[in-house]
């Protein structure tokens, strides 16, 4: 395939849009889940079900004032919301949607996604540290020593997943979990490595480090509202808000991809390829699970109750930490048996 | 053959390799920009902030030496890792409003220009009488490769890595001893 400066353009721009549109509506899902956990029915207004109310509320931020207070540190601030969204849209180059829908199929994609990850927590701090309010300074403490403590088993159980397949290429990843669903990593059967027992426990750390990464509930330590107002997003307004929120969810698409392909099999039918349409590896699997996954979250988030700061921190470096290296050495010795 | 590249030799600007150029030219002024605005920030944060932007520059360039690994481990390890350590040191230790520090010493002063006018000269000096040789692309830049060299050819750098981390632990347990007292 030429890379042509067209096919640039729609590269960038079907991202864009996928971005968008999923940052829309998951607010919407969001709203709507929160109703039915909470028995009322969400929004209900704009259009059939409130089906319009995304767009009209994207209108409603983009028209208010965009407000700077008097004692920001003006450029630290205006920076904060930019880095917040550019990272996560930098991810979905990488990203293979299917074996041939991937914008750039890097060979370091598991790492790509890292790296503009770890750009996204400077966002946070960034944004608490310009922002020159006691609340936001706390907050943004908060969520870099969440991101910190949470990177680390979420980047060693993605190595484990590494060492199995051998490649640091996303859809190499996925290539090798094509035979119906008990070829996924997520089982422990996978045949490079005999019986691992703990490979489960390894998809329950990466979805643990994910919710955490994300900054959602019952981790939002962050932006707990009942003690930190809004955390770091205290002082923003307009589209600087907008953004925050439309890359909080661009960042939860893009966890629940990276799970998918780690350990759910990225585009694989379930059923193994069966030759007959919604049978075969195709998208539509994809976006199947990744939305399966983001209901998960949803459902947790309006489930469980915030935890402390130090229940989180203790349950990063106390069990996931060490769970998750043990696993890596598990993994190690198997690959080295088998 | 050693002719110095004169102007005509350039590439058209919108060729392919004058393209590359003007991007290699962003990269350049933004690492530039970052190290400047770190040098001369008033405000901690500030000069941080001019680090990243300087690390980022710099992963452009392993990236444009057709090196995606390197450009990705140092935007992971310097910008996700050691900035933020080091915005945690200035949250955890500076003051709000932070000015510079104590006044200009001898070694920030004079001495300190006449030190890097010499490394610059150096370099410069170095850069044009060397007999640059085109070096063969010995690895595509994939991991399995970048890890056998790392064992084979260059296994001191990697032992001294250990060395560093091993530094790095002691250097964590004295100061968490330290503030002990029971």
């Amino acid at each position: 395939m030429s890379l042509t400066l067209l096919n640039v353009v729609l590269a960038v721009f079907i991202a864009i849009c996928f971005v968008g549109a999923n940052a829309a509506y998951l607010v919407w899902c969001e709203r709507k889940g929160a109703g039915f956990y909470q028995r009322r029915p969400g929004p209900m207004e704009n259009g059939w079900w409130g089906l319009l109310q995304p767009p009209i509320d994207g209108v409603k931020l983009m028209t208010k004032q965009l407000l700077i207070p008097g004692g920001v540190d003006k450029a630290i601030f205006m920076v904060a919301p930019v880095l917040a969204m550019f990272p996560a849209l930098i991810s979905f180059v990488t990203i293979p949607f299917s074996d041939n829908i991937v914008a750039h199929p890097i060979d370091v994609g598991v790492l790509v996604i890292f790296a503009f990850a770890a750009l996204g927590g400077m966002s946070l701090l960034v944004a608490g540290w310009g922002s020159r309010n006691k609340y936001s300074m706390i907050s943004s403490v908060r969520a870099v020593s969440q991101t910190v403590a949470y990177e680390i088993p979420l980047l060693i159980t993605t190595i484990t997943i590494v060492m199995i397949s051998g490649s640091l290429n996303l859809g190499d990843i996925v290539q090798q979990q094509l035979d119906g669903f008990l070829s996924w990593n997520v089982w422990p059967l996978h045949k490079e490595v005999g019986f691992n027992l703990l490979m489960p426990v390894s998809f329950l750390i990466l979805f643990v480090c994910s919710v955490a990464e994300t900054n959602r509930a019952p981790f939002d330590l962050g932006e707990a509202e009942s003690e930190l107002v809004a955390g770091f997003h205290t002082e923003y307004s307009s589209m600087g808000f907008g953004l925050f929120f439309m890359g909080e969810y661009a960042n939860i698409v893009i966890g629940s991809c990276l799970i998918t392909i780690l350990f759910l099999g990225g585009w694989s039918c379930p059923f193994g390829d069966l030759g007959i349409f919604p049978f075969t590896h195709n998208v539509g699997w994809f976006l199947l699970k990744i939305y399966l996954i983001i209901f998960v979250f949803i459902w947790i988030r309006w489930t469980f109750p915030r935890t402390t700061i130090y229940g989180l921190l203790n349950l990063s470096w106390k069990y996931l930490i060490p769970i998750s290296l043990f696993n890596l050495l598990l993994t190690a010795g198997l690959l080295k048996v088998f | 053959m050693n002719s110095p590249a004169s102007f005509m030799d350039a590439p058209a600007l919108f060729s392919a390799d004058g393209l590359l150029g003007i991007i290699f030219l962003i990269m350049i002024a933004v690492t530039l920009t970052g190290g400047f605005i770190a040098a001369t920030a008033e405000r901690l944060v500030r000069a941080l902030a001019g680090i990243v932007i300087c690390f980022t520059g710099v992963a452009g360039f392993y990236y444009f030496l057709n090196s995606p690994f390197m450009a990705m481990m140092q935007i992971l390890i310097y910008v996700g890792a050691i900035c933020i350590t080091i915005s945690f040191a200035i949250m955890l230790a500076a003051p709000e409003r932070t000015r510079k520090t104590g006044p200009a010493n001898l070694l920030s002063g004079p001495l300190g220009f006449i030190i890097a006018a010499l490394v610059f000269g150096g370099m410069c000096a170095l850069a044009l009488r060397t007999q640059w040789e085109p070096f063969a692309k010995s690895a595509t830049g994939t991991v399995r490769e970048i890890g056998i060299e790392l064992l084979t050819n260059h296994s001191m750098v990697f032992e001294l890595i250990s060395l560093v981390l091993l530094i790095a632990i002691i250097g964590a347990i004295v100061i968490a001893r330290g503030g002990r007292t029971g």
